[in-house]
């Protein structure tokens, strides 16, 4: 393992001109019907439309923000198969300046820890001053990355951020809280995962998206990260699906016209008084 | 006897049900123990006990951080080996579960609502259409429970108190201000027993009152859909759906929601649901076990006044 509590910051504190990574995945269309393809038991994401998943826009709008106030530089990684390369082209159109791009093979069936794994090896790589994810994908939705990557780099970790500041070395969110929100701050360089609703992302401009074609993106593979195959996909899972099935569709059970009045109220009242919610 | 790590989630003491949701499945599994972070131990410590806690290990420091919830897990792992790890599917706990999981080479799984005897968890994915059965391959399986998934039952025990004695956490994070934006002492929405949701059909942001009226006389917390939430009605985080929240709660109610996949996503596992909306063809219906075709401006004061005359 190669991160841990007692990791040394292995950069000096954040300099004026920030270097921005940002974390991509390729998620199915939120509207789409979801499965899991029998053969492997992961999320089948080749007969599905697939999009940049909803939550990382505001990760990349938040580093373009960063990028504005303080100066630097803005890149995107996304670990996924080839076809990801559209999700990264994506997320570029946005702005942000250069992207690296993990694809192997052997990742296939990667669980979160691992994916947090090799998402730190790559992160190694690049060396930014400041890492944004978004708070969790809208595919498998356990929002364990970015707490992992924190973990494995030995850096603070500041989840569900709706606000963020750097000032200095200081990194400063406002995490949301069930009722408000707590003010947290630490030292830099951190992992930051953001919440929608943190601002209000950009849509590509024509301009953004051809240019988009053009910027630089680095490919890893696993040799390249000094990662072995046999530790992460299927192979070196740390989760397993033992099986699946699809949950029996909801019947529709009473319904009532509404008179005009609002007494079938009363009704509504009388049937929950039968379950016992009254 | 196999142990159970159970983290203690609670505020200044003031444990929340999902824990004793929590020590209740943990004695199925063998011999319950909590761990608490944090201020308030001497107002948690009875309940712990009723609820069949057999030891409590109990670290100082901040519970708002990842860090000190982590440290604690990580140094009262080390001295019970525990069969399982145990947190609740709040965010700041599967923060320190999965910096937990990192830190000693285990494995995770978020949001499980049930979990067997050989250590087999339940989890409902892609907003509640297929439910899968998965297992931690890899070291003491770290599991976070949904809240609302499993019963409460007292088990009293007399757990001896072990202080962990923890140097505190120095990851260099710092809480500076706690920020309380709303005092209605509302549940969370994620786990309440009744969620009263409200979307576009409230027509108007002033409008919420009406839903919020309705939850606190069944003692529910609000939600709210994309498109209220989108249209700046409703804080964020009050957001039920595939890009909010996902939610299981004994009863959802839906007022003025027309029930689209990215809403049904995350409220179609609630134990019962409810909807009143004046479309008739609205989808919510073909998944509510009791609907309301009619005018939410009438129709809910008066399920107001109702629930409010019929608990006196």
């Amino acid at each position: 393992m190669v991160g841990g509590p007692g990791t040394v910051r292995d950069r000096p504190p954040l300099e004026a001109a920030l270097k921005i990574l940002v974390t991509v995945k390729r998620v199915p269309d939120t509207a789409a019907e979801k499965r899991l393809d029998p053969a492997d038991k992961t999320l089948d994401r080749e007969s599905v439309e697939t999009i940049l998943n909803p939550v990382d826009e505001y990760a990349v709008e938040e580093a373009l923000r960063l990028k504005e106030q303080h100066g630097g530089e803005v890149v995107v990684l996304c670990m996924g198969p080839p076809s990801a390369l559209a999700t990264v082209r994506k997320a570029l159109s946005m702005g942000p300046d250069a992207a690296v791009h993990v694809h192997d093979d052997a990742l296939h069936g990667s669980c979160a820890l691992n994916t947090a794994k090799v998402l730190q090896a790559a992160i190694r790589r690049v060396e930014p001053d400041i890492v944004l994810c978004g708070s969790e994908s809208t595919d498998a939705r356990t929002s364990l990355v970015p707490s992992a990557l924190a973990e494995y780099l030995g850096w603070p970790g500041l989840t569900g951020a709706k606000q963020l500041e750097v000032d200095g070395s200081t990194v400063r969110v406002h995490r949301e809280t069930e009722n408000g929100y707590d003010l947290l701050e630490a030292d830099g360089p951190a992992v930051v995962s953001v919440v929608k609703g943190i601002n209000e992302p950009r849509y590509p401009s024509f301009k953004g998206i051809m240019a988009a074609k053009s910027k630089p993106v680095t490919d890893y593979n696993l040799a390249d990260l000094g990662i072995d195959q046999g530790e992460v996909g299927t192979a070196g899972a740390t989760t397993e699906v033992v099986d699946f099935a699809a949950r029996p569709p909801r019947q529709a059970g009473q319904q009532v016209k509404d008179p005009g009045d609002g007494s079938a109220a009363v009704e509504l009242a009388e049937f929950l008084a039968g379950h016992k919610f009254i | 006897m196999p142990r159970v790590l159970v983290l203690v989630e609670h505020e200044d003491g003031a444990a929340k049900k999902v824990t004793y949701e929590m020590l209740t499945k943990a004695r199925d599994l063998g011999e319950p123990v909590a761990v608490f972070v944090g201020e308030g131990l001497d107002g948690a410590r009875e309940g712990l006990a009723r609820h069949g806690a057999t030891a409590v290990y109990a670290a100082g420091g901040d519970n708002r951080l990842a860090g000190p919830l982590t440290g604690a897990l990580a140094a009262a792992a080390d001295r019970v080996e525990p069969a399982a790890v145990l947190v609740a599917a709040t965010p700041l706990a599967k923060d320190a579960g999965a910096r937990l999981a990192a830190r000693k080479g285990w494995g995770m799984l978020a949001d499980i609502v049930d979990l067997d005897g050989d250590l087999v968890a339940t989890q409902n994915v892609f907003g509640g259409a297929t439910t899968v059965r998965s297992r931690v391959r890899t070291g003491t399986p770290v599991l976070a429970v949904k809240p609302n998934s499993f019963p409460v039952q007292e088990a009293p025990a007399e757990p001896e108190v072990v202080d962990l004695d923890l140097a505190e956490e120095q990851d260099g994070t710092r809480v500076t201000d706690h920020v309380v934006q709303e005092q209605g002492g509302r549940p969370d929405v994620a786990e309440a027993e009744i969620v009263v949701s409200g979307g576009r059909g409230l027509q108007d942001p002033s409008n919420f009152a009406l839903v919020e009226a309705l939850a606190d006389t069944l003692g529910a917390a609000v939600g709210a859909s994309r498109a209220a939430v989108d249209a700046g009605w409703y804080p964020h985080q009050h957001q039920v759906g595939q890009t909010g929240k996902t939610v299981s709660p004994q009863l959802y109610v839906a007022v003025g929601i027309s029930g689209a996949i990215q809403h049904r996503a995350g409220m179609q596992t609630s134990k019962t649901i409810v909807a009143v909306n004046k479309d008739a063809d609205a989808p919510i219906f073909a998944i509510s076990d009791f609907g309301v075709v009619g005018d939410l401006f009438k129709v809910i004061p008066r399920l107001t006044d109702e629930v409010a005359k019929r608990k006196g």
